[in-house]
């Protein structure tokens, strides 16, 4: 009798242990009313340095915290807009910019902006030398020289290029966040072994932006706090708060509660899951990045027109759009996203097999055999199986060769694939950075590491790197419009490259959230238009 | 002298142990076929660029000597620096070891409070109701994906209930201005809140932490409870047990002063598997309820090959694991007078 008591009692310690596990403690708060609270996986980040900064979270934050001499502006994506300088003019040959600074901006220092600063910080991006130093290197500029390239006079700057660019180029160039102006004055005090402030940068802000970085967790998030007096207006809430929550349901989860403003993660399942919500709301927008296939043409298969014309017509655009990716990506077949000048919008190619099948028997390769290597990741997984089973309708069989994803683009880079499966995204918003890379190989032996995505696959664009080369120095932009439409017509008709989707952008909020900017293809995302 | 010798011998196993793991992860770092350098500079970046980081990186010199170098600097408090964040090593493992902690450790002492009795229940009343209730329960800790039970949990408790927080430590009220509200004293919000004196802030933190702690402090119970049935039915069964029944002993002490001195011996190695286990992060978890814990911190490094943050964090889980074996042979010689 004993015995059954004791064992009740341990029965009921053990429940009430439970029961106490589950016990209704929490107090369930709203996210501030001043501030925004975001949810996205913002483990990219490698550094806040917007000299350095080079990962879409990363650039995110610059954004909100710099700005550079030139902007593009949310409300009114039309191209350069002016941002630090009020103005611009370009020499007789096409070799000289000078920029006047607006006056009586300040840094979140208090430190005047001045014409040093923003020389100092183009120059600051050369020297370091970080991943996204060659958008500026690109006009000719080096460690040696930048020092006479890049001058301050006054209240302009003076930049000098080798070349005469097409203007919209050096502009577009200057938009990107490695052109961000910093204080020249905080940043030098903290230098430390000759690091122009590197390493203090990574995880503060000296910028003229509308928030200042408050603090940074890498994995965890951040925190931006609102300036008063930006020249572009003061930010509509006081702060930002960036939760990184890798997991795109925990995401969902924390939006329907209330517990975020904004969830920028979610996948196309949680998107129509929400879809009824009265509380929410999706807005919907393309980012820059776009996926494609290439053929390596030291196959000599992949030289023969006709059998890479097979391929574009045995792919299942549409459906593997509305299916599989649903949502997520959107169909496109050029290489310039959509947003960018010149982007061609039309999608020449669907699924034909019937089509696919009689290009096939033309072109006379026989028994095709594609090595496709992929990622490991699912959307890359899921796509390169319906190219493997619309191929294989078509005749052309298709092995999948799925691994690592720093591995694959190792063999990439090495040119030892066979066929792969990539995604790009654009570095800056000039056309040239696809142009560049998609149909630019000048050399295309093996020892020449040209590295441009034509090169990799042993593609030797002929007419198309002139044509490239003539865009980025033509000085009318309807003129450089027009060419590099032409240039991408004949790219997807000629080229080893399939370019199949752009990538959609599915921001979730709550419903009182408006004014958010993603970026779209060619910026990021901007914070401080955002009401709620 | 001989206790002197017994901590000596602790010293010496726990270097040779930590030595052996690093080495162990070393090498198992190194002869994976994956270059970490492209992982660094991006896709874009030229030879030389690439060049440039591996030097950076000190990749170019000869392994032997790249470890030497790695155990010279973990020697001196020095991980290393993380290839993919640019934060040193130590840093960014002080900051997501304490909230694995936290969370292991409220984990491990529900699962202790609620394991031991049920395994007791069990072993007492072999083939009984409870009995098979305790085991199915045991057996559904251990048999479903704790990714499945965290999102199910979260949906319940969390999306539709609403009776806990949701993932994450803090609600994004308190989470935005913690850092500059409280001392981080210990890491551990539950502690260092309290020290604060901000009520507020640790009652909104034991409403985040309850969920994923009593989701793992369950799969804990699984493994004590059926552990501790065993261990419970063993003894039971022997002589010394009749004796006392025998002797008129009240059943409550004979199971809880008899018995549990010689189950409490290996239930002590059995828990402290259990909490090193959870100590290493319990990754589904952490991500699921996005806890910033070593866990996930291994992971995601693992994921871009970055060395320094694997074999850092290693580190830790190596020294966690020494420490407890170190504690647990404590415990015997406390509870087991033939041990001391």
């Amino acid at each position: 009798m004993t015995f059954d008591l004791t064992a009740r009692r341990f029965g009921l310690a053990a429940t009430a242990a439970l029961m106490l596990g589950a016990a209704p403690v929490a107090l369930l708060a709203e996210t501030p009313a001043d501030a925004l609270v975001i949810a996205d996986a913002i483990d990219d980040i490698v550094s806040l340095d917007p000299q350095e900064a080079y990962e879409f979270s990363g650039l995110d934050v610059v954004n909100n915290v710099y700005d550079g001499l030139v902007e593009l502006d949310p409300s009114q994506p039309t191209g350069p807009q002016p941002g630090l300088a009020e103005s611009w003019e370009v020499s007789e040959d096409g070799k000289t910019f000078t920029f006047k600074m607006k006056s009586g901006i300040t840094f979140s220092s208090g430190n005047p902006v001045t014409a040093e600063d923003a020389a100092f910080s183009l120059r600051r991006a050369v020297k370091i030398n970080k991943s996204p130093a060659f958008i500026l290197n690109q006009f000719g500029w080096t460690a040696e020289n930048v020092d006479e390239m890049v001058t301050a006079e006054g209240d302009t700057v003076v930049l000098k290029v080798d070349q005469p660019y097409a203007p919209t180029f050096l502009y577009n160039c200057l938009t990107a966040g490695v052109a961000s102006v910093v204080d020249m004055k905080t940043v030098m005090e903290h230098e430390v072994n000759g690091d122009m402030g590197n390493e203090w940068l990574k995880t503060n802000s000296a910028g003229t932006g509308a928030f200042i970085l408050k603090s940074y967790k890498p994995n965890e998030g951040y925190l931006l706090e609102a300036r008063q007096g930006h020249w572009r207006g003061d930010a509509k809430v006081k702060s930002v708060f960036m939760r990184h929550v890798p997991e795109a349901a925990t995401q969902r989860l924390l939006l329907e509660k209330g517990d975020i403003d904004i969830a920028r993660e979610l996948t196309p399942v949680d998107i129509e899951g929400i879809a009824g919500n009265a509380d929410l709301k999706i807005q919907k927008d393309v980012g820059g990045q776009i996926f494609y296939l290439s053929f390596n043409q030291k196959n000599e298969n992949y030289k023969n027109e006709k059998f890479l014309d097979a391929m574009r017509w045995a792919i299942d655009y549409q459906g593997l759009a509305d299916t599989v990716l649903k949502g997520n990506m959107v169909v496109h077949q050029a290489f310039l996203p959509k947003g960018y000048l010149g982007a061609l919008e039309d999608t020449p190619y669907s699924l034909d097999v019937e089509k696919a099948k009689a290009l096939l028997a033309e072109s006379g390769v026989q028994n095709p055999k594609v090595v496709m290597d992929v990622r490991n990741a699912a959307d890359r997984m899921e796509m390169a199986q319906s190219i493997q089973n619309t191929f294989g309708q078509a005749g052309i069989e298709v092995e999948l060769n799925i691994g690592e994803g720093a591995e694959q683009l190792k063999r990439y880079r090495a040119r030892q694939h066979d066929a792969t499966l990539q995604s790009w995204g654009p570095d800056y918003p000039d056309p040239q950075t696809n142009a560049g890379s998609f149909a630019w190989n000048p050399d295309n032996a093996d020892e020449a590491k040209v590295g441009t995505l034509a090169w990799r696959n042993a593609y030797d664009p002929g007419k198309l790197n002139d044509m490239t080369s003539a865009a980025v120095m033509e000085r009318d932009g309807d003129k450089r419009k027009a060419m590099y439409e032409e240039e991408q017509k004949l790219h997807r008709e000629t080229s080893p490259f399939i370019v199949m989707f752009q990538i959609g952008y599915n921001s979730a909020m709550r419903s009182n959230v408006s004014g958010f900017y993603t970026g779209g293809a060619i910026d990021s995302a901007a914070y401080w238009l955002v009401t709620k | 002298m001989a206790r002197l010798r017994g901590l000596g011998g602790a010293a010496f196993s726990l270097a040779v142990t930590l030595l052996g793991l690093l080495f162990v992860t070393f090498i198992i770092s190194r002869v994976v076929p994956i270059d970490p350098v492209i992982a660094i500079v991006g896709e874009r970046a030229s030879e030389a660029q690439i060049e440039a980081a591996r030097v950076a990186l000190g990749l170019d010199k000869p392994l032997w000597q790249q470890f030497f170098i790695f155990v010279g600097n973990a020697l001196q408090g020095d991980l290393g620096t993380s290839i993919r964040t640019g934060e040193p090593v130590i840093q960014a493992v002080a900051r997501a070891f304490p909230a694995t902690l936290e969370l292991a450790t409220l984990a491990t002492i529900l699962g202790v409070i609620a394991g031991v009795p049920a395994g007791v229940l069990a072993a007492t009343r072999p083939g009984s109701l409870a009995d098979h209730f305790v085991r199915l329960v045991g057996l559904m800790g251990y048999s479903m994906p704790v990714f499945w039970l965290g999102l199910i949990g979260l949906l319940l408790f969390y999306g539709v209930l609403g009776w806990v927080g949701g993932p994450g430590r803090l609600d994004a009220a308190f989470d935005m201005f913690y850092e500059f509200e409280v001392t981080p004293y210990t890491g551990m919000i539950l502690i260092d809140t309290a020290l604060a004196g901000r009520w507020d802030m640790f009652v909104n933190a034991i409403s985040h932490i309850i969920l994923p702690a009593g989701l793992l402090g369950y799969v804990s119970m699984a493994y004590i409870s059926r552990m501790t049935r065993s261990f419970m039915m063993n003894e039971l069964g022997q002589e010394y047990i009749t004796t006392a029944r025998v002797k008129g002993m009240p059943e409550w002490r004979v199971i809880w002063v008899h018995a549990m001195r010689n189950v409490m011996v290996p239930l002590i190695t059995v828990i402290a598997l259990s909490y090193a286990y959870l100590l290493e992060g319990s990754v589904l978890t952490e991500t699921i309820f996005a806890w910033p814990g070593l866990g996930s911190y291994i992971t995601d490094a693992l994921l871009v090959n970055d060395m320094p943050a694997v074999l850092g964090g290693t580190v830790v889980v190596g020294v966690a694991f020494v420490v407890l074996n170190l504690v647990s042979d404590l415990l015997y010689r406390l509870v087991d007078p033939r041990a001391r």
